[in-house]
């Protein structure tokens, strides 16, 4: 169940003439999920269709088992590759059984009348999904949570090689999004398929894809691993991130800093001052914090909310210079706030910075 | 579910063919000569020695029954496949003005040839017909393009149904006085004057084109889930459109050349039938709505000719009463878009 299934070279997408996204080279192996990642309007979906044969290719080519996808017959491409979109399904009295079972449509004859293979294969694929309770239900009668659910159960019963989803987790919640992005990778591991799809999700992105494409001002500006993507300031690079920052690790946003003096000081650590940065930042106050571990579980957080941030090295204990960087910095603050209930060993400097300021402000 | 399903279809299916059947029976019985049941059966099976009988039921019920139906299940697929094209419950040959398109290519056509005397045959009144209705189509293919949303579309195609119709009227008034009162009462939409061999003609075209319709009806299951599904499915697009563009149009050229313009049973019966089957899929809906509509046009153009006989009412003033209502509860189906199956 290895090797490449899925690839393009020297890919050129886009509508008439107009290029939208040029030079894209990639591979898909079976059973590996492909998410291709980038601001909006850089066009993804546009890859994503021409991937999905709805779209030509300006020039360039996508190859299905090495085959051009552009000579093979709209049959046989249905027979590789199966879709799943995000529009509204208007069909009359259709029931999610109804369309489920259309994605039977490349394997039936001329009528489209389901054999009893058919009919298993479609049961299969809604047991799956986990929309067998819905089979008599009308397609407009359910929640876009369910939609997506079916519509993808009626990609699989289509048997795909390749399932190409444009950004399969829109409107829904995020027990949905998480239940639908387990569906595909048990997909991608249990038969092996391979998984093409655009998020807009970047925590989900990274921990449900093997690869990302990651698409910038009309080209494939990286693919990699997320490791390799969710590291340093690229994300924030690629999206050019100026309203807030984007920390890599947990892929997780925080709002803009407010800057200036000062007027708050923060004692925190382990996490415990989280909840007070962001407060403190919503209420537009400008605040230092401190002494925080470069490997604190906050540092992160604190960094980016901060506008002072008093550091100490990972594993090493707090250092009375820090302390006294820290006490300089407190003495300019009209409020200290400490969220440490106790000091463990590492952080006695912490302790002692309280201690200090505590003398100071009797004084 | 699929035996609960398979018993309502057999039941609904069961129904319409005897519903068929029994107003087919009375359109052959009931007329303003008396005539009894058993007469017209003699009639039929050549065993009758009233002549006049024999004529009656022969010559005028029989092709006119005959036509009712089959034009009948014509509008109603026509109607079918313009929804499907258009993905609208409320898209039909009448309101989107083909049925005028092919109503004034006719009057043209017919009004020039009897200048010179030729009476057009049955071949060539489809045919005309046939222009009318691509012409109309193509208008409304050319807005469909352009305008935003399907309501413009519907106002667009009844505007050029008012076009079509006026220019009709026109053509109508400077017609000489003795081909008036034909042309005219042609315009209004009737199953009257058909003859026998009109109805093989009608049988052959109408046959046709409803069995091409009904092999599309896996591309067109697949169609209503929109195009990109339609596409990655394997159904090549283009051909499929032009298909249900070409099947639709003949269809429905083929009731305008014989009756005229019927009203609103391209919408109407679909729509019933959706219902009452509780499923759009085409290999169901196509051969129920042709049944229906042949039901539908049976009844209506009974009570057209014995409301007040022995005037007779324009076939689409009754098929306007029936249908028109039923058009409004399938815009209203739509417009609450949680409609149950």
């Amino acid at each position: 169940m290895s090797g490449v299934i899925l690839s393009s070279k020297e890919l050129s997408v886009g509508y008439g003439k107009k290029v939208v996204v040029s030079g894209l080279a990639f591979e898909v192996s079976r059973g590996e999920v492909l998410t291709i990642i980038g601001p909006n309007g850089a066009g993804k979906s546009t890859i994503l269709r021409s991937i999905a044969a709805q779209l030509p290719a300006i020039s360039g080519t996508v190859s299905i088992a090495e085959n051009d996808l552009a000579a093979m017959s709209a049959h046989d491409i249905a027979q590789k590759l199966s879709v799943c979109f995000t529009e509204r399904i208007t069909a009359e009295r259709m029931t999610c059984e109804d369309v489920v079972s259309t994605g039977r449509h490349p394997y039936t004859g001329r009528l489209g009348i389901l054999s009893d293979k058919d009919r298993k294969v479609v049961h299969e694929a809604m047991e799956l999904t986990g929309t067998m309770y819905l089979a008599d239900t009308d397609i407009r009668c359910i929640s876009d949570g369910q939609r997506q659910t079916v519509m993808l159960g009626r990609a699989i019963a289509q048997q795909p090689e390749v399932l190409v989803l444009d950004e399969p987790t829109s409107f829904l919640d995020i027990n949905n999004k998480l239940r639908l992005l387990s569906i595909l990778r048990e997909l991608a591991r249990s038969r092996g398929i391979a998984v093409v799809q655009t998020l807009h999700e970047l925590d989900l992105a990274q921990r449900f894809s093997d690869k990302l494409l990651c698409i910038r001002e009309n080209k494939a500006d990286r693919i990699g691993t997320p490791e390799e993507i969710f590291t340093g300031a690229y994300i924030s690079e690629l999206y050019s991130i100026t309203s807030g920052t984007f920390e890599p690790v947990y892929a997780t946003a925080e709002a803009p800093k407010v800057s200036g003096e000062p007027q708050v000081f923060v004692i925190g650590g382990g996490g415990s001052g989280i909840d007070t940065y962001r407060r403190l930042q919503r209420q537009g106050i400008p605040f230092a914090a401190g002494v925080i571990h470069e490997n604190d579980i906050e540092y992160p957080v604190a960094g980016s909310l901060a506008a002072e941030l008093i550091t100490e090295k990972a594993f090493e204990p707090i250092s009375s210079e820090s302390v006294q960087k820290a006490l300089a910095v407190m003495k300019k603050c009209r409020e200290v706030i400490c969220c440490v209930n106790e000091f463990g060993t590492m952080n006695m400097g912490n302790k002692k910075l309280l201690e200090e300021y505590e003398r100071y402000s009797k004084v | 579910m699929s035996r609960k399903r398979a018993i309502r279809w057999t039941i609904c299916f069961v129904s319409l063919v005897l519903l068929a059947a029994v107003s087919f029976v009375l359109e052959l019985v009931i007329g303003s000569a008396d005539i009894s049941v058993s007469d017209v059966f003699s009639a039929l099976t050549g065993n009758n020695s009233d002549k006049a009988a024999v004529t009656i039921v022969r010559d005028i019920r029989l092709p006119r029954s005959l036509a009712a139906a089959l034009l009948g299940g014509a509008l109603s697929v026509s109607g079918f496949l313009l929804q499907s094209y258009f993905n609208n419950p409320i898209a039909g040959p009448y309101v989107l003005g083909i049925s005028s398109g092919a109503k004034l290519t006719v009057a043209l056509a017919m009004m020039f040839t009897m200048k010179y005397g030729i009476l057009l045959n049955s071949a060539e009144m489809v045919g005309a017909a046939f222009v009318g209705s691509m012409l109309s189509m193509g208008a409304i293919l050319l807005l469909s393009g352009r305008v935003r949303n399907m309501a413009q579309l519907i106002i667009a195609g009844v505007m050029i149904g008012y076009i079509c119709s006026a220019l009709t009227e026109l053509t109508v008034t400077f017609a000489d006085d003795a081909n008036i009162v034909n042309l005219h009462n042609w315009s209004m939409g009737s199953f009257s004057g058909i003859s026998m061999d009109n109805v093989k003609v009608i049988a052959v075209i109408v046959l046709a084109a409803t069995a091409a319709a009904f092999m599309l009806s896996k591309p067109m299951c697949a169609y209503q889930l929109g195009e990109s599904y339609a596409k990655n499915t394997g159904v090549d697009l283009k051909l499929f459109r032009t298909a249900l563009i070409l099947l639709s149009s003949i269809l429905s050229a083929c009731v305008t050349a014989f009756a005229g313009p019927v009203s609103f049973v391209g919408i109407a019966v679909p729509h019933l039938v959706r219902s009452a089957f509780g499923t759009s899929k085409p290999i169901v809906i196509i051969p129920a709505s042709f049944i229906g509509g042949a039901v539908f046009c049976l009844v209506c153009d009974l009570i057209a000719r014995m409301l007040f006989a022995p005037v007779e009412l324009s076939i689409s003033t009754v098929t306007a009463v029936f249908g028109a209502p039923v058009v409004i509860m399938a815009m209203l189906s739509r417009r609450n878009q949680k409609g149950s199956v």
